[in-house]
């Protein structure tokens, strides 16, 4: 690929280079995530040819072991979308803060751009670049983080896919998929409002769980969502200082 | 499940990835967001997580589980108190995991 912006290869460039080195500290927790993913997907009953497309092409793996459970047990396939959508949304609240540095390249190039930003791409390149305006060297530097994270993430998502039959089923290693979402989930708890909103989210998920097509996940998100908004509306946010109009 | 719907579910979430991760970077104008829409999308991700994660740790064939013998328990018990405790995903991966092989093979839980 060439840049955009400087018309030499990219990988030339320094930044690329640093933004490579600045992925690599993290991608040993993105390999064993990887790993992990394909271990599970290849447990969840998915032949392998379609867990390897989906690897492939979805690059996403919360969504992906998300999706999963619903694809395998036949759910329509706009249940599956909907479920990896929700599981996707905190990209588009991501995008929205992508934009400033994005916004000036054709909209071709700002999709390639967007279909890599994966969660980490997002914590490195906001901590690189914390001014939200463009700089020449803000490409190479993405690309080069992107090479780190995709091969780091893809290769061990194929290893774990190919390898999943020498691991017994009856271990329960398909449950550490579970755990990933677990940890995603915890990591996603800042404050009081999202604990209340998680465990109205996990009861409503529970006590709903009869309703056909996985349905009982949308209610919980409802359920959740409406409940962190009351929550934010009710709960004062600070005691503002009071200003003197005297 | 057939292959075709498979197929098609699988490049639909591969459009999904492209349309959420750029979201708001393909309009060419910048679009005003309500408050309460950004705030009330702030809860949907996690929600969607536990969503899709409690049925799994407590649930067995639509009904909640009446043992404790459940390899499941210990394993998200043992993911839960590292995280909290290092707030990392990755040792929650495998720390329950090892929880969870040790009591299937160990005492077939």
């Amino acid at each position: 690929m060439t840049d955009v912006t400087l018309g030499r290869p990219i990988w030339r460039h320094p930044e690329f280079a640093r933004g490579a080195r600045d992925m690599v500290g993290i991608s040993m927790g993105i390999a064993a995530w990887g790993l992990v993913t394909g271990v599970a997907m290849a447990k969840s009953g998915l032949p392998l040819p379609l867990s390897i497309l989906m690897s492939l092409l979805v690059f996403a793996g919360s969504a992906q072991l998300a999706a999963l459970p619903l694809l395998v047990s036949g759910a329509p396939a706009w249940m599956v979308w909907a479920i990896a959508l929700c599981v996707n949304l905190r990209f588009v609240i991501f995008s929205a803060q992508w934009r400033p540095y994005f916004a000036h390249f054709p909209r071709w190039y700002r999709m390639l751009l967007g279909y890599f930003t994966a969660d980490l791409n997002y914590v490195v390149f906001m901590t690189r670049f914390p001014r939200p305006e463009p700089a020449p060297e803000q490409m190479p530097y993405f690309w080069g983080g992107v090479a780190v994270n995709w091969t780091s993430w893809q290769l061990p998502t194929l290893a774990g896919l190919l390898l999943a039959d020498a691991i017994p089923t009856e271990w329960g290693f398909g449950f550490a998929g579970i755990l990933a979402l677990l940890g995603l989930m915890y990591s996603l708890l800042t404050d009081r409002a999202s604990r209340v909103a998680a465990g109205v989210a996990a009861a409503a998920a529970v006590a709903t769980v009869a309703l056909p097509l996985k349905l009982n996940i949308v209610v919980a998100i409802a359920a959740a969502v409406a409940i962190g908004l009351l929550m934010d509306h009710v709960t004062p946010v600070e005691a503002r200082p009071m200003e003197d109009e005297t | 499940m057939s292959a075709w719907h498979a197929v098609v579910a699988i490049l639909g979430l591969a459009v999904i990835t492209v349309a959420t991760r750029g979201f708001f970077l393909y309009p060419e104008r910048e679009l005003p967001l309500p408050a309460w829409l950004k705030q009330g999308l702030r809860y949907a991700p996690l929600a969607a997580l536990a969503a899709v994660v409690a049925p799994e740790i407590l649930m067995q064939q639509g009904h909640l589980i009446t043992t404790v013998k459940d390899a499941r328990l210990y394993a998200a018990l043992a993911g839960t108190v590292y995280f909290f405790w290092r707030r990392g995903i990755l040792g929650t991966i495998v720390i329950g995991t090892l929880v969870m092989v040790a009591l299937r093979t160990g005492l077939g839980w």
